[in-house]
């Protein structure tokens, strides 16, 4: 006989199994609908993989398994999926979690299985796989994935197989029923366990002995193989995993840590079973033995109850009567959770439904003192300081606690049951566990939190620092250019220049003009540029007409902002267009034959106009101004700052005096330009080229009106080949330098070719 | 009916605080039965007046502190503080005494640590102690057993006439044995057994039945698992050992034989009813056998070599007061644990 | 020497003090240079307990401060986040009167979140964050990295549309918990008023 240890403590609760055990298994049959959480499981919950309106099959899987510790989720019978939303789930908390929703059809159509002959031709981690993909997770209350489970490291030795068949839970039934009618199944799965684990020492089904025909049944389906049925005296809760090892092996299972670490692997005798479904015949998981009981039940029994069944479904089964019942309980009297709704549905976990009647299981009684009497400590089965904790978690010294090893109660309500003073002890050990796994997180938390608060701090220095540096080498720049530069004035000029500052750039194109280096701009060159210009202005006239009118017609808020520029871009159009007709008038004014000298008196003319247009002084004059009231603000700020001992008073010194530099540099610019206005004015014939080129083409016209038109026609002949020439040269060059004013010299080019041609013919037809 | 929504487990065990106390009250019957077979009527006086008395200062300090006073009275640790004070005082002492006794155990005792649960001492042992200290005439005058002198008892009458008379001296009393064991420094014990009429055949005259009552009524405890056996059976354990240690074949230095010990003064009562006191005493079985044993090796000391005839009470206190610390070193080792876990706090 | 103070015992008692008070003052001298402790193991302390939100409540720019002015003997009740629980783990740590906290309630944990549509891209709440948690750009809609998120809500104030809201954390099933049973015999003096102690008193 084998020797079998004791736990410490344990209570004897009254066990109430005989009332489900009157009748066999029953089917709960197919509800309307199904409501399939999608965490049934410890871990992760699933991913739906199925749409809302899709037709589902008997078994296919509609939620799949996300990371390592998840479980998939299938569909317990066909039917259509009505929704996925978030439901209320069978959770102590009666929170809501996410559910797939199927309204079955009543066909209960199977999807086409993967049955396999013979597991022990597959790999181990093809088993593994086949159990996962069938969603198995324990069976026994705590649901944690039975694939994960079994998953063993290769280095640890499992000598110990241990099938749980304990059920030390008053009322359930659900496992011993099993037992009596599906013994052969039980042997059949911890076979195909066997065969997964490989156990070097012993396989043992561990039984209480309050239920001897199960016993009978079970030894009589495993005679002749090496599995043993193990038989051992009745008391709660002997069936806790920790517990049963005690009671087979008498090792302990390490605090903080697995069975598997002694060599011992553990599983529910309904999860056998679902295993072997899952093999043998490649059905996942989708239903279950439920025990339905309670006083309040006038029918209870167990039922194959397909999984996501609602609650109220399945209690009208047992002939339950909501009017008896105080609570309602999934899961045993001792570590059961009660229900809120009677619409969640049945998961994989779903053991028992008990329906007591308030004089079967009273609501709790007022806590009164703890009297410190050790009952709990007698009855606690991993030998802990219920009393002790209870003062601890009360006053919340949780160090306290976990030094009293608050993280090695199994929660079992041993010393809750035994407690005279009614104390809901476990209830205090909940809340403290939880209370403290939050601290711990947000100590975690806070501890990144204070990493990340440093490392802004040390960037924030940073930046500090290197614009410290900044300044500080802009000054020393600027220093070492003081010093450098003998002429302020110029340096400030030019810096002044690229600056798109109207004024400074028309006076500068002026200067260039006069001095006689400006760009040489053909007549067939400005014609088309203002044409495009007119070209440009139109097209945008007439999209801001467009925008304007359809804001007009919506009444948009932009009204005003759109009638303004519509109106500047006619204003836009109508000056881009006098231009060009400016142009043309002076182009038919003047020959368009290409007399050289007509256009560069167009071009002398022009090049007045814009002098006389853009008026330097003006505009010097305005900078002036401008400068002046920069200075003044500056000073002022200086003044501020310098009051207030900011350190910024240095560089407010610096730019002022730089602004002092270029206001004087402006105003010497604004003297020279008046002086300089008025021998312009005065329009010295000697020195002004306009008049000079106005004078030269004069002569050449003369010239010209001397040559015969053959001679004329060959005259212009020749000085449009060279320019052709000279517009060739300057495509070459400006193509090779990549210029943007390619595009614009390659169509002057056609154009001049295109006249060539025609001049040519001309002269041909002529000559 | 609504649902309700409470923690697991939903099931509760058969006990309750006040059937605990219940058990207990019952327990001390057999004891009270001989006490008053032998020392007549005043025991029971004595234990009517201190429950009267202690629920009713229970009441009043309850109300003072705005407790619900129904809850509270119904846990029925009053009556028992009430009924051990009542046991261990002489019979029908004088109803003074009684008030001022109660006053210290239900007030001072235990309400003003907080009541029920919260005290650290042992309330029934506070208002002995102060008693024995402040009136030890009054304490020490135990009457006669029957048997004594005229053979008669404590009628109930008389007894109720003792408890309210002002003067307490016309009956007749005499010393404990453990009195006349303290005094004797000349006698061999089998002599003085001899020419004393207080001795009976293994202790005092009526006190070995008182004791064996008690000794009955803590064995029903236990059976009745109200307390576990680790204190009362180290501490009788203890005292055994010591007086078989130094009971030297009954020289006039000796102090007296184990059974002697074992059934004399409040031995069983405090093995089994004052030790075994759950809030003041160690919470582990481990510390419980060490509070036990400590109590019983002091007891032997301060009856032998102390100043009082008996030590029941001073014992259980000074241990009370070790009581946390022995909680402290003798925290079980938890499944799965290789060591106490408490040790890593003290390295 | 010897005689003198033989003869003297006035003189070899003021000697002796002399001598004891050099000997003790030297070793005192000796412990102080040598078991001198680097930085302020107190504000270390203090600072591990503090809830690090960085939310600047207490009136310190950060939890560091804060921990180094409770070091200096500032009060240890300034704390709106840390709450009950850490004014209890301060006053266990420096052995002073836990006092009630000095705000009208603990603060509950939340996170900012930034109505993204309202968002106009100002990056006031970016550089008011004390933990980098929000990101975007200028003229770009923000939004807060809610795993990071202190729930200081620092960035609220700053905000000139008005976008950020502090949102309470959710319970959910992952992180509901039961909790600590009212105990009945509790009921102190203050929770009850006449009329209810004479319920029970009836009852």
């Amino acid at each position: 006989m084998r020797k079998i240890f004791d736990i410490h403590g344990g209570v004897h609760p009254p066990e109430n199994k005989v009332q489900s055990l009157s009748r066999g298994i029953e089917s709960a049959g197919i509800p309307p609908v199904l409501v399939h959480p999608l965490s049934q499981h410890i871990g992760a919950p699933a991913t739906p993989i199925v749409e809302v309106g899709q037709r589902v099959l008997k078994g296919q899987m509609i939620a799949d398994a996300k990371g390592f510790v998840s479980a998939p989720v299938h569909a317990s019978s066909s039917g259509t999926v009505s929704t996925i939303e978030h439901r209320e789930i069978p959770h102590p908390s009666g929170l809501l979690a996410r559910c797939i929703v199927i309204d079955t059809d009543g066909k209960d159509e199977w999807i086409e299985l993967d049955p396999v002959e013979d597991y022990t031709a597959l790999e181990k981690a093809d088993l593994l796989h086949r159990i996962r993909d069938a969603g198995i997770a324990g069976m026994g209350g705590a649901g944690f994935p039975s694939a994960v489970k079994l998953s063993t490291r290769d280095d640890v030795v499992i000598d110990t197989l241990i099938i749980n068949g304990t059920e030390c839970e008053p009322y359930i039934t659900a496992d011993d029923i099993l037992m009596r009618e599906r013994a052969d199944q039980i042997i059949a799965g911890v076979k195909i366990l066997q065969h997964l684990i490989q156990p070097t020492k012993q396989t043992l089904i561990g039984v209480e002995d309050n239920k001897p025909e199960g016993i009978a049944a079970l030894r009589a389906a495993a005679e002749g193989s090496n599995i043993e049925v193990v038989v051992f005296p009745t008391k709660y809760p002997s069936g806790g995993e920790k517990q049963l090892i005690q009671i087979l092996t008498g090792r302990e299972v390490p605090s903080g840590g697995l069975p598997a670490d002694i060599g011992v692997v553990c599983q529910n005798i309904g999860t056998t079973v679902a295993i072997h479904r899952a093999v043998q015949y490649g059905e996942p998981l989708i239903s279950r033995i439920t025990t339905v009981t309670g006083e309040a039940c006038s029918a209870p029994g167990n039922f194959e109850v397909l999984l996501g069944t609602p609650v109220d479904y399945l209690l009208k089964l047992g002939g339950f009567q909501q009017d008896q019942c105080i609570r309602l309980v999934m899961g045993g009297p001792m570590m059961g959770f009660t229900l809120r709704d009677t619409a969640v549905p049945v998961v994989k976990t779903t053991n028992c439904l008990l329906a007591p009647t308030q004089k079967e299981l009273p609501p709790p009684p007022p806590a009164q003192a703890c009297i410190r009497c050790g009952m709990c400590a007698e009855a606690c089965p991993v030998s802990l300081l219920p009393q002790q904790m209870y003062w601890f978690a009360r006053g919340k010294e949780y160090e306290k606690l976990e030094e009293h090893n608050l993280f090695d109660c199994i929660e079992c309500g041993a010393c809750s049951y035994a407690c005279p003073s009614n104390i809901p002890l476990v209830q205090y050990y909940r809340a403290s566990k939880a209370e403290i796994r939050k601290q711990q997180q947000e100590k975690v938390k806070s501890e990144h939190a204070k990493a990340r608060f440093e490392a802004r701090q040390i960037r924030i220095e940073r930046e500090e620092a290197e614009k410290e540096a900044r300044r500080k080498a802009r000054q020393e720049a600027a220093k070492k250019k003081a010093a450098a530069g003998k002429d302020p004035i110029k340096a400030a000029q030019a810096k002044a220049a690229p600056a798109a500052d109207p004024a400074q750039a028309a006076i500068e194109k002026a200067m260039a003009k006069r001095s006689g280096n400006a760009p040489e701009e053909t007549n067939e060159e400005k014609l088309a540029r203002l044409k495009k210009a007119v070209e440009t202005a139109e097209k945008r006239l007439e999209s801001a007409t467009a925008k304007l009118k359809e804001a007009e017609a919506a009444d948009a808020p932009n009204l005003g902002a759109l009638q303004t520029a519509h109106e500047r871009m006619t204003e836009k159009f109508a000056k881009a267009k006098e231009e060009l007709q400016q142009f043309e008038q002076a182009s038919t004014e003047a020959p368009s034959t290409g007399d050289p000298a007509a256009d560069a008196i167009a071009r002398a003319q022009a090049a007045r106009a814009k002098n006389a247009d853009k008026s330097p002084r003006e505009k010097a004059e305005e900078q002036v101004a401008s400068l002046e009231k920069r200075l003044s603000k500056s000073e002022q700020k200086l003044a501020e700052a310098k009051e207030s001992g900011s350190e910024t008073a240095e560089v407010l010194e610096q730019s002022t005096a730089k602004l002092r530099d270029k206001l004087d540099a402006a105003r010497a610019e604004l003297a020279q330009l008046s002086e300089s206005e008025a021998p312009v004015a005065a329009a010295a014939s000697t020195n002004d080229p306009a008049q000079l080129a106005i004078e030269k083409a004069m002569a050449a016209r003369e010239a010209a009106a001397k040559l015969s038109p053959e001679d004329k026609a060959k005259k212009a002949l020749e000085s449009l080949e060279a320019r052709v020439e000279k517009t060739r040269t300057k495509l070459a060059e400006a193509e090779e330098s990549g210029a943007d004013t390619v595009d614009v010299l390659r169509d002057t080019l056609a154009k001049l070719e295109d006249k060539l041609a025609e001049a040519r013919k001309e002269a041909g037809v002529e000559g | 009916m609504a649902l309700i929504t409470v923690s697991s487990p939903h099931a509760h065990g058969p006990m309750s605080t006040a059937t605990v106390m219940r058990l207990v009250l019952l327990a001390t019957l057999p004891g009270v039965f001989a006490l008053t077979y032998f020392f007549g009527f005043g025991t029971l006086t004595n234990i009517l007046f201190a429950a009267l008395l202690a629920l009713g200062m229970e009441a009043a300090i309850l109300k003072i502190r705005k407790r619900p006073i129904g809850f509270y009275l119904n846990d029925g640790s009053a009556l028992v503080t009430a009924i051990l004070l009542g046991i261990a005082l002489p019979p029908a002492s004088p109803w003074w005494i009684l008030a001022v006794g109660i006053l210290f155990s239900i007030v001072f005792a235990k309400h003003l640590y907080g009541g029920m649960g919260y005290n650290p001492f042992n309330p029934a042992m506070v208002g002995y102690v102060v008693l024995l200290i402040s009136f030890p005439v009054q304490m020490t005058s135990w009457v006669a057993p029957i048997g004594n002198f005229d053979g008669s008892v404590l009628g109930p009458i008389d007894a109720l006439v003792r408890t309210f008379s002002a003067s307490s001296v016309d009956a007749v009393t005499a010393a404990t044995p453990l009195d006349v064991l303290k005094q004797n420094n000349s006698l061999l014990i089998e002599d003085l057994w001899a020419s004393n009429s207080q001795f009976g055949s293994l202790a005092g005259v009526g006190w070995e039945w008182a004791n064996v009552g008690f000794l009955l009524g803590g064995l029903f405890l236990l059976y009745k698992r109200v307390f576990t056996w680790h204190a009362p059976i180290s501490m009788l354990i203890a005292l055994t050992l010591l007086s078989a240690i130094f009971y030297d074949g009954g020289s006039s230095a000796s102090g007296g034989s184990p059974m002697f010990h074992l059934f004399s003064g409040a031995t069983m009562l405090g093995a089994f009813f004052i030790v075994t006191d759950p809030v003041t005493s160690a919470v582990s079985n481990k510390g419980r056998i060490i509070y036990g044993a400590c109590i019983g090796v002091l007891i032997y000391l301060i009856r032998v070599w102390g100043n009082y005839p008996d030590a029941v009470a001073f014992s259980v206190l000074l241990m009370n007061f070790a009581a946390p610390l022995l909680d402290h070193y003798t925290q079980p080792r938890t499944y799965g644990h290789k060591k106490k876990t408490l040790q890593k706090e003290t390295d | 020497m010897i005689e003198l103070l033989t003869q003297h015992p006035f003189i070899a008692a003021l000697a002796s003090l002399a001598i004891l008070g050099l000997a003790f003052g030297s070793l005192l001298g000796f412990a102080a240079v040598k078991f001198k402790t680097e930085g302020d193991p107190i504000a270390d302390q203090v600072e591990a307990l503090l809830p690090q939100t960085q939310c600047g409540q207490c009136g310190y720019p950060g939890c560091r401060p804060y921990a180094e002015a409770i070091a200096e003997g500032d009060a240890i009740n300034k704390c709106p986040p840390g709450g009950e629980a850490t004014i209890n783990a301060l006053a266990d740590l420096l052995d002073v009167e836990a006092l009630p906290l000095d705000a009208e309630e603990e603060s509950v944990p939340s996170v900012a979140f930034i109505r993204e549509d309202e968002c106009i891209g100002c990056t006031k709440c970016i550089q008011a964050c004390p933990v980098d948690a929000i990101v975007g750009a200028a003229k770009h809609m923000h939004t807060v990295v809610a795993s990071e998120c202190t729930g200081c809500d620092l960035c609220v104030e700053p905000c000139p549309v008005d976008c950020i809201d502090m949102i309470p954390l959710p319970t959910t099933v992952q992180n509901w918990s039961w909790e600590l049973p009212k105990p009945a015999e509790d009921l102190i003096a203050t929770d009850r008023d006449s009329n209810s102690s004479n319920r029970d008193e009836a009852a």
